[in-house]
């Protein structure tokens, strides 16, 4: 993306801290991983009927891939898609980890409690998902398999998982350019098989900016994301806009 | 596939508690006590069985395939596999397996997504979401626990084969499984069982042709 595009927002998300809000179709957040190492657990919902929501399988089996990157798209249960990724400089983004826990953080960290670390307290994956869904009336049930953006697992040919810790670097980003008005909602606490001593989960950086023209045309190299770009423009159809 | 080891079971079908046939396309539901163990058999062969397990008590706790994969580091199931739920608490327990090898990552098929994967025309096609639905518009035990689609997550598709290469592709191909192929599982808690037996008509996990499951339960 041009540099010279003007940023509409800005927003740090430090390492563990988590974030929610609406993002226009027409709109491209970019996350930035400031310092390295970071872990980006996300999940999409429609913003006006928030039952649709990031499905995992249907992205996967739709595009052929377990990992997701520049030129994919990702899918809603119904059909559509929420966002193209547009920019990954990292190039592996994670699919099927999950989130990390209250139980998994303290067994590997020990005891962050508040009152001895004030805003340095050790927050996990689920409870920031938890409290970010809570703003929007949505809570555990809508917790289905998020992206882990900046995070790499891989498979051995027995299904045997792998993290490559320091697969992004300092100033790493995935660009995401929306199709739907979406919730999207984020916790930037540790990777669940971040294997890492301390608790020093990485800061986001979150920078909105308009999409500029042809930015989702890797994604509509995929046959099936030209059915699922299809759908999308249905269902905002009425807009003026022809399907 | 390397290294896999097939565990048969010792039970007895002519005792168990419950033995069922599920159609080809089908939904079923059932409940499953605590240290109940349950068997699901591929009949025919090659047929896909679209699965999600609740806390029979607790429609909020269910099975979660992030939590079942990160907890144990591994992306197929098979004897050993234990079942996570969302809390991070072990629902099941996989005790026999002849099949040797099934899928956490596939979904259920839904009209929706037949557009995308297939063709816009696949749309009317029925589909294990339709299945899951219906089930819980009619079945007493999801009503008794207010189902909804909110309470669709990722399934576990047994008898089906998705592998996962290191280079981050995936494929559907033909099962592994052959007629009288079954997987077992111990209840580690009272569990509801949701089944669809996979209608899918236009890729190999059903071989092109759905066939009916055989279901049992044994105290």
């Amino acid at each position: 993306m041009n540099q010279s595009n003007k940023m509409i927002w800005e927003q740090s998300i430090p390492g563990g801290c988590h974030w929610s809000g609406i993002v226009r179709r027409g709109l491209t957040l970019r996350m930035t991983d400031v310092s390295g190492g970071a872990n980006a657990a996300v999940l999409f919902f429609n913003q006006e009927e928030k039952l649709e929501r990031y499905n995992m399988a249907d992205t996967l089996k739709s595009q052929h891939t377990f990992r997701l990157t520049r030129g994919h798209a990702c899918y809603s249960d119904m059909g559509r898609i929420f966002c193209c990724i547009t920019a990954d400089t990292a190039g592996w983004n994670d699919t099927v980890c999950g989130l990390s826990d209250d139980r998994s953080i303290s067994r590997q960290y020990g005891m962050g409690r508040y009152q001895e670390r004030r805003n340095d307290m050790f927050r996990n994956g689920l409870d920031g998902m938890l409290i970010e869904l809570g703003k929007w009336g949505l809570g555990v049930r809508d917790i289905v398999a998020n992206i882990n953006f900046f995070s790499k697992v891989t498979a051995d040919a027995a299904g045997e998982l792998v993290f490559h810790a320091g697969n992004s670097k300092a100033d790493d980003h995935v660009d995401l350019s929306f199709m739907m008005d979406t919730l999207v909602v984020l916790s930037a606490a540790p990777h669940p098989l971040d294997p890492a001593k301390n608790y020093q989960p990485g800061t986001v950086n979150l920078a909105l900016m308009a999409t500029p023209p042809d930015m989702v045309i890797d994604c509509a190299n995929i046959a099936e994301n030209k059915r699922g770009l299809r759908n999308t423009c249905c269902f905002y159809a009425g807009n003026g806009e022809v399907a | 596939m390397n290294a896999q080891i097939l565990h048969e079971s010792r039970l007895n079908p002519d005792l168990a508690v419950v033995d069922e046939i599920c159609a080809a396309g089908e939904p079923w539901v059932k409940k499953i006590n605590k240290g109940q163990t349950f068997r699901i058999v591929d009949l025919e062969g090659n047929q896909a069985v679209d699965t999600l397990f609740f806390n029979a008590h607790q429609v909020t706790e269910r099975y979660s395939a992030t939590d079942t994969i990160h907890r144990q580091n591994r992306l197929y199931l098979t004897t050993g596999s234990r079942l996570y739920s969302n809390l991070g608490k072990v629902m099941l327990t996989i005790v026999a397996d002849t099949c040797g090898r099934h899928d956490t990552l596939g979904g259920a098929c839904s009209a929706e997504s037949n557009t995308v994967r297939y063709a816009l025309e696949k749309y009317p096609m029925h589909s294990c979401r339709d299945n899951f639905l219906h089930a819980m518009a009619h079945d007493p035990l999801c009503q008794q626990l207010g189902m909804s689609k909110r309470d669709l997550p990722s399934n576990i598709n047994f008898f089906m084969n998705v592998p996962v290469t290191e280079v981050g592709g995936l494929q559907f191909i033909d099962g592994i499984s052959a007629p009288g192929k079954y997987v077992e599982m111990q209840a580690d808690m009272d569990v509801l069982v949701l089944i669809s037996n996979c209608p899918q008509l236009n890729n190999p996990c059903n071989a092109y042709n759905p066939t009916p499951i055989r279901l049992l339960i044994w105290d």
